[in-house]
């Protein structure tokens, strides 16, 4: 959704009296049909497109609330595709305080969004911004040694984090940036990590003899980059942040890549979590809503036949297949009615 | 005496199926071009709520801009607010379509509407005994309906409803037949009254107080001009919504004809329940498609604008089945229907249900 928390500032509607008459729409549905921006909801104009390697397109956002992140923070992305919204999370590659918000996405085969984007992305599309979120951040006065470990896509919010701590005047301290890449050309900000004052970046190559760093991480690649780091950084696949608290236990991380979305064969088999009542159950292959009403929930329901939308709750993550007409459906935060849908394998369900 | 076409239960399944198959293929194929219609509808209608509320603001452009604002409360009422309740937008992700949140500009509550029509309406249609639609609690509309000297004022009830039309819908879940007959107490409802009690304060205050005080001086002209759209929205809405289940030649159920009803049979009687009116494309945005009310029943939460390419699909199963397709134009239909409100004030001689066995061959 375009909205997910109200946590950024937002400029207050004057008037109970102008809420009245633009009752009971609301002024920002009003203003937004001039221009999509002319809201108090959080969006921004594709001002630019860049597809700088093979395999990643860059877009700079200009959003018309700031976006106001920490280094190291994401956003939910909202991009409407064929007259769907669909909202993924991407690190903001830009440093603090920059206006203009710079994201770097990674094209992966089969993906939704990432396709499109890449493909289709220009100048002049809207996209929804949410507040910034997460905890891979800076502590308020970084350490003086930094080692920041990134793998693939997991460039983006070191990035973010290199360039601040490079435009920042009063912090004097060593940074070492090393970016896991398969071949030389997928790495994206190669040129720009070498141009950052006070900024040492290395190159690790998994396919590739070019690079500054041979395979896949061990103790001599740290080594090379940062003997004794004060504090250590890593974003990137599950294996990459492992391989590093193997080493450096204590490490900030975050994992970036997708989980792929393992769907079996048969209705039943793993876990319903409902999320907003803190209840899990087995999954029995019966319908979201008979399986919350055994587990002793209650939510709103009709005609329990698909007909009525009286059920529909949002679906946070999983597969349900409808049982009227047998389609499938994986999307993440997808509206479903509970009547007829049947969970298979894990399910997240906000209810 | 309208006849009653008999199905197998093989042959209600095989039915069934194939109107699945029409939904399916819709559903399988909305996309773009369906989001951009309805945001083409939202954009109109505002902009003329904007520029009809602009002109009331001065006496002499009061006829268009009371004009403006009328069909501005038509679209918003039926081709978007109807329409996008009943979900017909969800598969969007978009905040502003979806049809848990939107609320509408009338005085009905829309979380009401929702359970009143999307639950009660639509999957109880035309069952007597169930279907509050069938009268709304104060008209006779079916034989079936016990005559008792009340209704003599059938007509007279009628045409107040019409009038008052959007306080009729408002005080919908009110129930307040039952509250009448003494089956329950206005205190049960007092929740359900506060609700009302605020959407409707909200839009007096916005249409019969805010507006015309901003226009100062003139504040006459725009509180007779807000009057009279909501007037001609009533009848309208009025008008298009009695032709839905009421003409001549559609049908009432009892209750258990309509228990354990399969898929196939469940279509069967929103088919026989239901009745279309025919027009230009401009006449079915206008009605919010519900003149479509025969696809509209069968398919509530596909996009009504989808309802047009579907309907000789549709028109094609009920012929090859042997089921009626009762359509007609607006005023033929409407004039059956004032003629059925004022035979029903009468008392009628009770004629039977069709008999189970007429609609399920043995």
């Amino acid at each position: 959704m375009f909205t997910q928390t109200y946590a950024l500032p937002r400029p207050r509607i004057p008037g109970r009296l102008l809420a009245l008459l633009a009752g009971p729409h609301g002024v920002d549905r009003y203003t937004e049909l001039v221009d999509p921006m002319w809201t108090t909801e959080n969006r921004a104009t594709v001002v630019r497109v860049q597809r700088s390697t093979p395999r990643s397109v860059t877009l700079w956002l200009r959003p018309n609330h700031p976006a106001r992140f920490r280094a190291g923070q994401y956003l939910n992305v909202t991009v409407e595709i064929d007259g769907r919204r669909h909202t993924r999370c991407y690190s903001p590659a830009n440093a603090e305080g920059v206006p203009m918000i710079e994201l770097t996405i990674a094209r992966h085969d089969g993906r939704t969004v990432s396709e499109y984007l890449f493909r289709s992305a220009r100048p002049g599309i809207t996209l929804g911004l949410s507040a910034p979120a997460g905890d891979f951040v800076l502590p308020a006065k970084p350490p003086p040694r930094l080692l920041l470990i990134a793998g693939g896509s997991g460039i983006t919010p070191v990035m973010s984090m290199a360039r601040t701590l490079a435009d920042d005047d009063r912090y004097d301290g060593d940074v070492a940036v090393v970016h896991y890449v398969r071949t030389l050309d997928d790495a994206c900000y190669r040129r720009q990590l070498r141009m950052l004052p006070g900024i040492r970046a290395l190159h690790a190559c998994t396919r590739d003899t070019r690079g500054d760093l041979p395979g896949h991480l061990d103790e001599r690649h740290l080594a090379r980059a940062m003997p004794d780091p004060d504090a250590v950084y890593v974003c990137g696949p599950t294996a990459l942040v492992d391989a590093v608290r193997r080493h450096h236990p204590t490490a900030v991380a975050e994992s970036f890549a997708p989980a792929p979305l393992v769907i079996p064969d048969t209705p039943g088999g793993g876990r319903i979590t409902f999320s907003d009542s803190g209840v899990e159950a087995e999954n029995d292959g019966r319908t979201l809503l008979d399986q919350a009403e055994s587990a002793g929930l209650r939510p709103a329901s009709g005609c329990r036949m698909g007909i009525c939308h009286t059920c529909t709750r949002r679906k946070v993550h999983g597969a349900v297949r409808n049982v009227t007409t047998g389609a499938l459906s994986t999307e993440y935060d997808e509206a479903v009615q509970i009547c007829v849908s049947a969970p298979v394998g894990d399910v997240e369900i906000a209810l | 005496m309208t006849h009653t076409p008999a199905l197998t239960p093989a042959q209600l399944e095989e039915f069934g199926r194939e109107l699945d198959a029409i939904r399916e293929k819709v559903v399988a194929d909305l996309g773009r071009a369906d989001v951009d219609y309805i945001r083409t509808v939202v954009k109109a209608q505002r902009g003329m709520e904007v520029a009809g509320r602009a002109l009331l603001m001065f006496p002499l452009t009061w006829l268009p801009g009371t004009a403006l604002l009328s069909v501005s409360k038509i679209l918003d009422n039926m081709e978007i607010g109807h329409n996008v309740m009943h979900g017909q937008y969800e598969w969007t992700g978009d905040p502003a379509l979806s049809g848990q949140t939107f609320e509408w500009d009338t005085a009905c509550p829309a979380n009401q509407w929702r359970h009143s029509h999307n639950f009660t309406h639509h999957t109880y249609t035309n069952i007597v005994g169930m279907d509050r639609d069938i009268g709304y609690g104060i008209l006779r509309m079916s034989d079936d309906q016990s005559w008792r000297p009340y209704y003599l004022g059938n007509p007279v009830y009628a045409l107040l409803l019409m009038v008052l039309f959007q306080y009729g819908v408002a005080l919908h879940e009110l129930e307040t037949e039952r509250i009448a007959s003494g089956e329950i107490t206005l205190g049960d409802k007092r929740e359900v009254l506060q609700e009302i009690w605020r959407k409707t304060r909200r839009q007096v205050l916005k249409d019969y107080v805010a507006f015309p005080l901003l226009a100062g001086p003139f504040a006459p002209f725009v509180f007779t001009g807000n009057m009279t759209a909501n007037l001609v929205r009533n009848i309208w809405a009025f008008s298009i919504i009695f032709c839905g289940h009421f003409p001549e030649g559609t049908q009432e159920f009892s209750i258990e004809q309509s228990r354990n009803e399969t898929r196939g049979q469940w279509y069967y009687r929103q088919i026989l329940g239901s009745a279309n009116l025919t027009g230009g494309k401009l006449f079915h945005i206008l009605s919010g498609n519900l003149s479509h009310q025969i696809e509209h029943h069968l398919f509530p939460d596909i996009p009504a604008r989808r309802y047009a390419e579907i309907a000789p699909q549709v028109r094609e199963i009920c012929q090859r089945y042997g089921l009626p397709y009762n359509a007609g134009p607006l005023p033929k239909q409407f004039a059956t229907v004032v003629r059925k409100i004022v035979r029903l004030g009468l008392p009628t001689r009770r004629s039977p249900l069709p008999a189970v066995a007429a609609r399920v061959a043995a």
